[in-house]
């Protein structure tokens, strides 16, 4: 019995605990939707207290047994992350932090300690919060997202994988099977920081990950993305264009910062209005590309 | 046992288990006061479904006062005032229980970083970060269990 008014109760349904892949993609041909895609349940959970998730499903089919999703692996040019990994594993991962350790920054700061430890990146992906913290360095390193269903398996690039907020491409039957990121070179640097109401457990108001090659004083291959700032998190390819190419410095880097903050669309909602958000995408944009240009100890 | 799915392990370790230690908190993940360790990590009872701890471990604060004698991290909270209303102490204690055995770094940067997780009214923190500090001398020192 829960006492809190508003706090809904969660809906007796039917449940199922596949312990095979091929198992669970059968399952979900036979129920042909009607179910809930379940692993961490750290999202899903508190969008039924309250009430943002209404209980229109019969069947919870949870993940969180699938062993063989579960995993971090480094496969020829490739990282590949299953999607019921944890993302405390992944924070921890030597691979992911060695690699690319701006997804380590952004998973660390993913809710707490105990959410971490229960909530998995195939999650954070398929809720599908233009605000989710691991989007901004996966759409920097161009991941795909590779989607199984019992007929087909097809790749995603991660940019086409959003429709909207809490909307994916997704279909019924289908399941987020794998995230896979082409591994970088190790001359790139790295950054991502996000802004919150507090300093912790808290959604985003804006994040921003970067990420670039500076040769000879000049920048390369940059890549901004930033999220909280549009229906979905975004690459700024007008600032990412204006940056490459130009030689490191300022007023470079403030006028970088400002055609990103000009690409970005974001709304005005409980945590902020769309005005400070515009403001906040050029400073930590600005911030970004100053931190990824200083050398950073190695991480531990 | 058998246990509907609709139940949480929050459900289950207070009505069914009737474990007075767990706390019913926000029922949504936000306060830590549900927090028990779950094949050794810090988990918040009130998120997860019943059967998805089917063949788990399960630690709780019952199973840091063992045969009438509390664990050193407990004699800690408590000497050092860490434990005011006591409400968010079981969750509290249990995610520390966890950072004494992972943390690399003490700081109380890392402290407080490890505990967002866990909120508490009354104390302000200072305490539970002193009683956490004063455990990890204990450790050191072989006072452990």
């Amino acid at each position: 019995m829960s006492f809190f008014i508003g706090s809904r109760t969660i809906p007796e349904v039917e449940y199922h605990r596949p312990k095979e892949l091929a198992a669970a993609l059968v399952l979900l041909r036979e129920l042909k939707g009607g179910y809930k895609l379940i692993a961490g349940g750290t999202d899903l959970i508190p969008a039924i207290r309250r009430g943002a998730l209404s209980p229109d499903f019969s069947h919870w089919v949870d993940l969180r047994s699938i062993k063989e999703l579960d995993y971090i692996r480094q496969e020829d040019s490739l990282i590949c992350i299953g999607a019921v990994t944890r993302l405390a594993d992944i924070e921890a991962s030597p691979i992911i932090r060695k690699d690319v350790p701006h997804l380590a920054e952004a998973v660390g700061q993913i809710g707490s300690l105990q959410i971490r430890s229960q909530g998995t990146i195939g999650g954070n992906l398929s809720n599908a919060s233009p605000a989710a913290d691991t989007a901004p360095p996966l759409l920097t390193l161009e991941a795909k997202i590779l989607l199984k269903s019992i007929d087909r398996q097809r790749v995603v690039p991660l940019d086409q994988f959003f429709l909207g907020p809490g909307k994916t491409v997704l279909s019924v039957g289908e399941i987020l099977a794998e995230i896979q990121i082409p591994i970088p070179r190790a001359e790139e640097k790295y950054c991502f920081l996000k802004l919150g109401r507090r300093n912790a457990f808290t959604l985003a108001i804006v994040s921003v990950a970067t990420r670039l090659k500076i040769q000879n004083g000049v920048f390369q291959g940059v890549r901004i993305a930033l999220g909280a700032v549009a229906p979905v998190p975004i690459r700024v390819p007008k600032a990412e264009g204006f940056l490459t190419g130009q030689r490191v410095g300022e007023p470079t880097i403030t006028n970088g910062a400002r055609i990103a903050s000009d690409e970005v669309q974001p709304i005005s909602d409980v945590r902020a209005s769309a005005a400070y958000r515009k403001d906040m995408s050029y400073v930590l944009t600005r911030r970004a590309i100053l931190s990824c240009m200083t050398p950073k100890p190695a991480q531990p | 046992m058998e246990v509907e799915p609709q139940e949480t392990f929050l459900d289950v370790l207070k009505n069914r288990l009737k474990i007075k230690s767990v706390h019913r908190g926000c029922e949504e993940g936000e306060c830590g006061a549900c927090t028990v360790l779950l094949n050794g990590r810090p988990v918040c009872s009130c998120l997860i479904l019943s059967p998805q701890v089917d063949g788990g471990e399960v630690l709780t604060l019952e199973g840091l006062n063992q045969n009438g004698e509390f664990h050193p991290l407990l004699t800690a909270f408590m000497e050092n005032y860490a434990i005011q209303c006591g409400y968010c102490t079981p969750g509290m204690v249990m995610t520390a229980y966890y950072l004494l055995h992972h943390l690399t770094d003490f700081s109380d940067e890392s402290i407080r970083k490890g505990l967002e997780g866990n909120l508490c009214r009354c104390t302000g923190y200072i305490n539970i970060l002193k009683a956490i500090k004063a455990a990890k001398k204990e450790k050191d020192s072989g006072c452990w269990w």
